[in-house]
């Protein structure tokens, strides 16, 4: 991390991405965007309405709807579906533990975002999807660092880390097998900062919970947790008011705060420039074993 | 800002992984809870100092074994460049994920243990590394603190590998040789006083001047169609464009093009980037371009400049690389992915074999197993419209895959 910010945004990565995003539609028949209501997600329905324009995007956003998540990110949801004029299927983690596929966890650390798996499988397989767009970035945890663009998965969504398919230069071959299916990553070669710079350069709308706010939190094994219903807290911690905002967007239950002041985009970037800890540094989700997201990825999350 | 693509190579433990490490620790470029997880996760090994190795080696697989198996692809940047560096696996069994990440290198950062010189696989990725033509070669001499940093042991590797490039090298390539301590950082990102006859560049001193060339803009202008825009909309109801990536050299408004393999020519009336016009656009650009003229052209038909048309091959001969368990069968049809375009291709003959130690043509062999190199011809059931890959790396190369399960069994390179 240097000092100098460097505000200019590699423009050979929106070249890269939106020729991935075009190979997507022209492989497969039935490609799905899976949209978070974070920046990653909103950066990938940028790059698509630019990949196709000015045609319309020739895919739907799939949702997989924790019931967890932030209400800011859910009403932003819903405004980018409605401006963009976007299909959007959503599908509920809370069917999927009502329909007993799942069961709900328990403690002071549970949380649904194991859970959303399978909900996310059930939904690939009902809505035939052979290829889900995805917006993680290889700079995001060492697991990722080892992902192909097309990564290829098996009937139950497994990623096989050993036998990955070679890909060389930019041919991508998406060709599977049946019940296979394939997820695209067309940021992967993005960091942090590149989508920060992109979303400035982009004026692209973000939800509010990224900038600096007050919200209640609890303090828990050094990170600052949003206190929320969901949110199984003992007796002795107490929530409290504190000027936060929040770097990645999760769950409730599985994403930390920081206290910042950044109310501005150019703030937000500084503070990532200075910041000694990693964006995942705030997922509590990964911090549960030093091969969590490799574990989790093997269970075919995303 | 300018991205260099860089990918390591090398022999199993030459050190390529604990390089990357250490450069990114060098510069600052590791984040304090990553730094702390490499503590914990080099205790846990047993370890009494931080392996920066672990920083990449990031499967389960990979930190139990010590190696690296798949390639990892990690990012750093100083205020002149973005850097985004593909370490890949110097063990023979991986060599298809070597290539993947040496594949679109601009830099190859070759490692060589200072003890060992040049080995086998040495030789493999130098000789990988001129296949990709990968212009700028960087010879990084390792572990110069278990050789006492002898200046003698250095100029004798330099030697030999000279002895390697008078022999394979090609015209333009750049070769750079640098004696390091991945370990304890020396000529890394830093001079730790160590080695007091050495005055060139660190590493990244080296990296940060690295001269970009736009030699792909300047070659035949080569535009594959990926798919055709049509709105239908009321307000775009006749709007018909053709959305790529600009292979090589360039496109201008006004330019006359020909559609290949149909022939029909027309001019560029736009090229567009989202809702901006552009009068030009350049090797690697994305774009979409309508024509003057209703021409019939789709998805894996390519526009060429008239007076650049490349030949239609049916035949084509290509070394290649094969990287599947499964032997490459003479006479077998496999799929030919040139670009955007696929193409059934059936394998008329193996040439050779190629052995990358003694640069010998077996020319025997009546099969390829994984990991082999060497040359075939292939005859494909419609034309592809390709370059030599040594005139035009952007439209030269093609990957091969198996109708059966799918899998890309093999890339190739067009002479
Ligand atoms: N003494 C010394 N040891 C080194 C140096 N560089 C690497 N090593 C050690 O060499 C061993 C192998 O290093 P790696 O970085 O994993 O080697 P690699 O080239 O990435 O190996 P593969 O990826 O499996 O091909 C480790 O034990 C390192 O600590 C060096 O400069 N000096
Ligand atoms: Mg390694």
């Amino acid at each position: 991390m240097t000092n100098q910010i460097n505000w200019e945004f590699p423009q050979a990565l929106e070249d890269e991405a939106i020729y991935i995003l075009r190979e997507t539609v022209a492989q497969f028949e039935k490609p799905v965007l899976l949209f978070s209501g974070g920046k990653d997600s909103i950066t990938l329905v940028r790059l698509a309405q630019k990949a196709f324009y000015p045609g319309k995007i020739p895919f739907a956003l799939l949702h997989v709807d924790t019931g967890h998540n932030f209400p800011e990110t859910i009403a932003f949801r819903d405004w980018l579906v409605n401006s963009l004029g976007l299909d959007i299927i959503v599908r509920n983690v809370q069917d999927s533990i009502d329909q007993g596929k799942v069961q709900e966890e328990t403690g002071k650390y549970a949380s649904r975002n194991a859970l959303q798996t399978v909900t996310l499988l059930d939904a690939i397989e009902e809505g035939k999807f052979d290829a889900c767009i995805g917006g993680a970035r290889r700079d995001e945890e060492k697991a990722r660092a080892k992902e192909r663009i097309f990564s290829v998965r098996d009937e139950f969504g497994q990623w096989n880390a050993k036998m990955q398919r070679p890909e060389l230069f930019d041919i991508l071959n998406g060709k599977i097998n049946i019940g296979e299916n394939v997820r695209v990553f067309p940021i992967s070669n993005w960091t942090e900062l590149d989508v920060w710079n992109y979303i400035v350069r982009e004026k692209l709308e973000i939800p509010s919970i990224y900038f600096s706010h007050e919200r209640e939190i609890i303090e828990r094994d050094g990170l600052y947790w949003p206190y929320s219903p969901y949110l199984n807290t003992t007796a002795d911690e107490v929530p409290y008011r504190q000027k936060v905002r929040f770097r990645t967007v999760g769950d409730m239950t599985c994403t930390a705060a920081v206290i910042s002041e950044a109310d501005k985009l150019e703030d937000i970037i500084s503070e990532i420039m200075e910041a000694k800890i990693s964006e995942r540094g705030a997922r509590i989700d990964d911090k549960r074993s030093e091969a969590a997201m490799e574990k989790r990825k093997q269970a075919g999350y995303f | 800002m300018e991205v260099l693509r860089i990918a390591t190579s090398g022999s199993v433990d030459d050190g390529k992984s604990t390089l990357i490490g250490r450069l990114l620790y060098d510069t600052n470029s590791i984040p304090q809870d990553k730094m702390e997880a490499l503590h914990a996760a080099s205790k846990r090994k047993g370890l009494d100092f931080t392996d920066l190795s672990l920083l990449t080696d990031g499967l389960v697989a990979e930190r139990e074994q010590g190696i690296t198996i798949d390639v990892a692809h990690i990012y750093f940047s100083t205020p002149t460049r973005k850097y985004i560096i593909a370490d890949t696996p110097g063990h023979i069994e991986y060599t298809r994920n070597m290539v993947t990440g040496a594949s679109n290198a601009q830099v190859s950062l070759i490692l060589i243990d200072a003890r060992r010189g040049i080995v086998e696989q040495t030789h493999r990725h130098f000789f990988i590394a001129n296949l990709l033509r990968i212009p700028y070669l960087v010879v990084c001499v390792n572990k110069m603190d278990l050789v006492e940093y002898s200046e003698a042991r250095f100029n004798q590797i330099v030697e030999d590998f000279q002895q390697m490039l008078d022999n394979a090298g090609f015209k333009g390539q750049e070769v750079k040789f640098i004696p390091i301590s991945s370990l304890y950082g020396e000529n890394v990102a830093s001079r730790t006083g160590a080695i007091d006859w050495y005055q060139g560049a660190t590493l990244l001193e080296y990296l940060e001047e690295v001269s970009f060339d736009h030699e792909d803009r300047l070659h035949p202008s080569r535009f594959p169609i990926q798919s055709v825009i049509r709105p239908r909309t009321t307000e775009y109801h006749d709007f018909r464009g053709f959305a790529g990536k600009v292979a090589s050299g360039h496109f201008s408004v006004g330019d006359e093009v020909i559609s290949l393999p149909s022939g029909q020519k027309s001019r560029i009336k736009t090229i567009e980037q989202f809702e901006k016009q552009l009068t030009v656009a350049h090797a690697r650009e994305s774009v979409v371009i309508t024509l003057e003229d209703e021409i019939d052209s789709s998805r894996g038909n390519m526009l060429v400049k008239t007076d650049e048309v490349p030949v239609q091959l049916k035949e084509v001969s290509a070394n290649i690389c094969w990287m599947d368990q499964q032997k490459l069968v003479s006479g077998k049809t496999y799929l030919l992915q040139h670009g955007v375009n696929r193409v059934k291709a059936k394998v008329q003959q193996i040439h050779y074999v190629t052995d990358v130690t003694n640069h010998l043509q077996n020319t025997e062999k009546t099969e390829m197993g994984l990991n082999d190199i060497g040359k075939i011809s292939l005859k494909t059931a419609a034309p592809v419209f390709a370059d030599a890959y040594q005139a035009n790396p952007a439209n030269g190369a093609f990957i091969l895959i198996d109708e059966f399960n799918n899998t890309t069994v093999a890339v190739g390179f067009i002479e």
